[in-house]
């Protein structure tokens, strides 16, 4: 397995070798940077055709077929109209705010996908405590759709908020429950260190009965916590028209859009990560041969292929589910997953402590 | 009938009968509060369902003509006339405390007519601003547009309403009401607003999320049928039918074409007849196919959408092969219909019978069984089996509140009487049990369709009509089973080739009028479920 250290450290130390340290990692940022952005808008370019032809497909339709052989070229026309389209500023509005909330947004979601492991050696910062800190940084988002919602002076748009912060404070719960029962198996929150765990086999093998079931509530979450079908209230078409984000126009509204299909990318990312081994190729225990073949297969591939794995259910349930309510919703939460998630929390921690697992 | 004129003259002697299709008591307005109750709450009358509210305009007086039912007695109906002479301030009692379906009926009356009913409690317009001059459907209306030009201010203080009070001493007091209280937190849902299904325009008081109040802001497309359908010669008045319930055409068409046909007294072919019913019946599974794709994508199951239109697709071929449009098919016409079938017509039928029991298979697989659908509709929007007569809910809302208000059963008319199928009704009351009767209601309806596309007799599909159509005197009322519920329509002639009155009797104003006791102590999410459930469609409220 190509360990991607190598190639930056040879970066490190060509800039080290012809400018002083403090240029050097002025430099090593900014490139960082770049990468970041230059994936995220790769990315979520990639995200909204993925779910315009997944969606297409569920609905008997082609999706978009002009643009482009097959549509390809459909999200670029797509970009370069959102990005000129015209900011209209509102009367009433609280004007600082209203221009921050996407910004807020934004930069949470982008910070969120700088923690994620791409490939061995692939990760901008390697903390002892990852896992944490990315389930901190998620939670600033909800900020921005509060302050969407307010600084819009609409009627919806409050509404859309106050459900999003009942249900993304809420789903936070069964979220982070979720991933503190992988934890518990993993033994540690520093993010290389869960991967390398699951050398030997991914943890919803290696942990059977509580990790499948930490997976299924972590899906269930991610899904609300993304507002994304059947949890979409706070957007709530056929309700609120488009809830907290009905007052934003031009590359404002863009930047919500973005982070919604990043967002979806991220909570796939960290459920590759916790339940099927990140980047971790796919190894079974003894079978060295099949392991070696499995090794060829680019540490990133894996990663992004399971990313997209979990993102394709995800999408499949918006796609199938009418949209709950929202005394169901918060019920849903906090009288069945949360319990549940608990239990499975001290399932899951007698388990790794009696040793039953593989 | 006779037995009905004693008990009534006994009431209330100062009534005079005048035979007709039904019976037509007229009753002077001192006395028709009296009668009201009595034919609400006397046993031997036992009329619980007023099923048509029209108001009229006879030149030398003004007055309203209602149409009551009696389901107790195997649907008999009969008719009221209450005029008064004055035209400054024309007032009359309001029986929308007895009848609540009278509520927005005589708040229509009064909007065209300016005819006040003394007691109703919210006597606003309902379809015209509330600083519209004069009263439209009056004969002597002056419709000169600098009365009323096009206004680009937003009507003021939308929310005063008033309602005239009787002092004991007969005098009548007018007091000033509020819509809404100051403290409600009024949230606006339309005209533009894409689960409306139209310009339909809600005002819904909500504390938090749950609904206390609902106020219907109707009229964004009024177009005037009635009064332009006065102007016009019957003929020209039909294509108007295909434009009000644009999902019922074949049938709002049928009815018209009907009560015509009643009052000229001609006999419509067999082969015309089945052919109406079939196009009923196609009319039926699109209307239905689409509640079900709307319904489901009101509550964000956008891909039933697409599976309901899949097959609906297929019922439009056929209307597109035969009648030639998609939309406004403008296909029966007076004495029979416009054009023979399409060579193609019994083949496509018999695929799309093929089809549809599959379809709502999957339908039920992936839609009605679902735990999310099922919770959100069961329970959610209850309508009891009283309320629904006393609002006269008729159609699949009013069989889901178990109401047996089938007019295809309970006033058979064209070829209905020979075809075989059930009338579907739930217990449900709620808005599953309405969406489950739409269901049901397709598979009757391919029913009925799979007994006549191989029994269509051969023959004339036109009756001889007089070039120039000329009603005799006299005042015709025919109610057919469209797709939302009963859909009447009342002649008024006074012998011209234009009709004096032409009332549509529409089942969606009815239903829109239960949107607030259907929506109170419910959630803002279910107000949009509750209208889809009921399964309005504007242009039929707004004639």
């Amino acid at each position: 397995m190509f360990d991607f250290s190598v190639v930056t450290t040879w970066i490190n130390n060509l800039l080290i070798g012809c400018m002083p340290g403090w240029a050097a990692v002025l430099v090593e940022c900014i490139i960082i940077a770049l990468c970041v952005l230059g994936a995220y808008t790769v990315l979520a370019l990639f995200y909204i055709l993925y779910e315009r032809k997944l969606c297409a497909w569920f609905q008997c339709r082609l999706g978009p077929m002009r643009v482009g052989y097959w549509g390809l070229l459909q999200v670029f026309a797509d970009m370069f109209k959102i990005l000129i389209k015209e900011l209209i500023p509102l009367k009433g509005t609280d004007k600082f705010l209203f221009k921050l909330a996407p910004y807020v947004i934004i930069t949470s979601s982008v910070t969120m996908l700088a923690c994620l492991p791409w490939g061995r050696g692939m990760q901008i910062i390697n903390y002892n405590i990852g896992i944490f800190f990315i389930l901190a940084v998620s939670s600033v988002g909800i900020l921005g759709i509060l302050l969407a919602g307010w600084a819009s002076n609409n009627k919806y748009t409050l509404i859309g908020a106050m459900r999003s912060g009942a249900q993304m404070v809420s789903y936070e719960l069964s979220l982070g429950l979720a991933i503190i029962t992988m934890v518990v198996f993993a033994g540690t929150m520093n993010i290389e260190e869960i991967v390398w765990a699951q050398d030997g086999g991914w943890f919803i093998f290696t942990g059977h009965i509580p990790a499948i079931i930490a997976c299924i509530i972590y899906v269930i979450a991610a899904t609300a916590e993304t507002n994304r079908g059947p949890f979409d209230l706070p957007e709530a078409e056929h309700e609120l028209t488009a809830g907290y984000h009905t007052e934003y126009s031009g590359i404002h509204f863009g930047f919500f859009y973005l982070a919604e299909y990043l967002n979806l990318f991220i909570v796939s990312g960290i459920a590759s990560l916790m339940f099927l081994g990140g980047w971790m190729p796919f190894h079974v225990n003894g079978w060295d041969g099949f392991n070696a073949v499995m090794d060829y297969i680019p540490g990133i591939v894996w990663f992004v292929a399971k990313a997209f794995f979990f993102s394709f259910v995800i999408i499949w349930f918006k796609w199938t589910f009418p949209r709950v309510r929202i005394d169901q919703m918060l019920a849903l939460e906090w009288k069945y997953l949360m319990p549940l998630a608990l239990a499975n929390l001290v399932l899951m921690a007698v388990c790794t402590t009696l040793g039953w697992h593989f | 009938m006779a037995n009905i004129q004693e008990k009534i003259s006994k009431i209330c002697p100062s009534v005079t009968f005048e035979e007709g299709e039904t019976l037509l008591v007229s009753v002077p307005e001192k006395d028709w509060r009296m009668l009201a109750v009595a034919l609400k709450e006397n046993a031997d009358l036992n009329f619980d369902v007023l099923t048509a509210l029209i108001g009229m305009d006879w030149k030398d007086s003004l007055g309203v003509i209602y149409y009551f039912t009696s389901t107790a007695r195997n649907w008999e109906m009969l008719s009221v006339k209450v005029a008064v002479e004055d035209r400054e301030k024309p007032m009359i009692h309001t029986v929308s405390d007895l009848w609540k379906v009278a509520n927005f009926q005589e708040r229509e009356v009064y909007d065209f007519y300016g005819i006040e009913f003394i007691g109703h409690p919210d006597m606003r317009r309902f379809f015209l601003r509330n600083d519209w001059v004069g009263y439209p459907l009056r004969k002597d209306y002056d419709a000169n547009p600098d009365l009323n030009p096009i206004r680009m201010e937003d009507e003021e203080n939308e929310d005063d309403s008033h309602t005239l009070v009787e002092m004991p001493d007969g005098s009548i007091k007018r007091v000033e009401t509020k819509v809404f209280a100051p403290e409600d937190y009024v949230v606006n849902i339309g005209p533009q607003h894409p689960s409306t299904h139209g310009v339909m325009r809600f005002r819904a008081a909500i504390d938090g999320e749950t609904v206390t109040k609902v106020d219907v802001v109707s009229g964004y497309i009024h177009r005037g049928i009635e009064k332009l359908s006065e102007g016009m010669t019957y003929p020209q008045t039909l294509h108007f039918t295909d434009r009000m319930d644009y999902m019922s055409a074949h049938m709002n068409r049928h009815c018209l074409c009907m009560c015509i046909e009643k009052a000229l007294g001609l006999e419509v072919p067999k082969r015309a007849q089945v052919i109406r019913v079939m196009m009923d019946e196609l009319m039926r599974i699109s209307s239905h196919l689409l509640a079900f794709g709307c319904t489901s994508m009101d509550m964000g199951a956008t891909t039933c959408f697409f599976y309901g239109f899949r097959e609906r697709e297929m019922v439009l071929d056929i209307f597109e092969k035969t009648c030639g449009a998609r939309m406004s098919m403008n296909y029966n016409v007076i004495g029979g219909v416009i054009a023979d079938l399409h060579p193609d017509f019994v083949k496509d039928v018999k695929a799309l019978i093929e089809v549809m029991p599959k379809a709502l298979k999957e339908y039920h697989k992936v839609f009605s069984g679902n735990v999310i659908a099922k919770n959100r509709m069961v329970g959610v929007g209850m309508l009891s089996k009283e309320d629904a007569i006393n609002y006269d809910i008729t159609g699949p809302s009013g069989r889901g509140s178990n109401w047996s208000c089938d007019t295809r059963k309970k006033h058979p008319y064209s070829a209905y009487p020979d075809v075989q199928f059930e009338e579907v009704l739930e217990e449900g009351c709620d808005s599953y049990a309405r969406y489950m009767v739409r269901m049901r209601e397709i598979e009757e309806s391919v029913k009925i369709l799979e007994q006549l596309v191989d029994n269509i007799p051969e023959g004339e599909i036109r009756a001889q009509v007089p070039k120039i159509v000329k009603l005799p005197a006299g005042r015709w009322y025919q109610q057919v089973e469209a797709s939302r519920g009963a859909f009447g329509v009342y002649i008024e002639s006074t012998g011209e080739k234009t009709p004096y009155r032409l009332h549509f009797q529409s089942p969606c104003f009815n239903l829109v009028g239960v949107m607030d006791l259907t929506c109170r102590g419910n959630m803002i999410a279910d107000l949009i479920v509750i209208g889809a459930a009921l399964d309005f469609v504007i242009p039929d409220i707004d004639r």
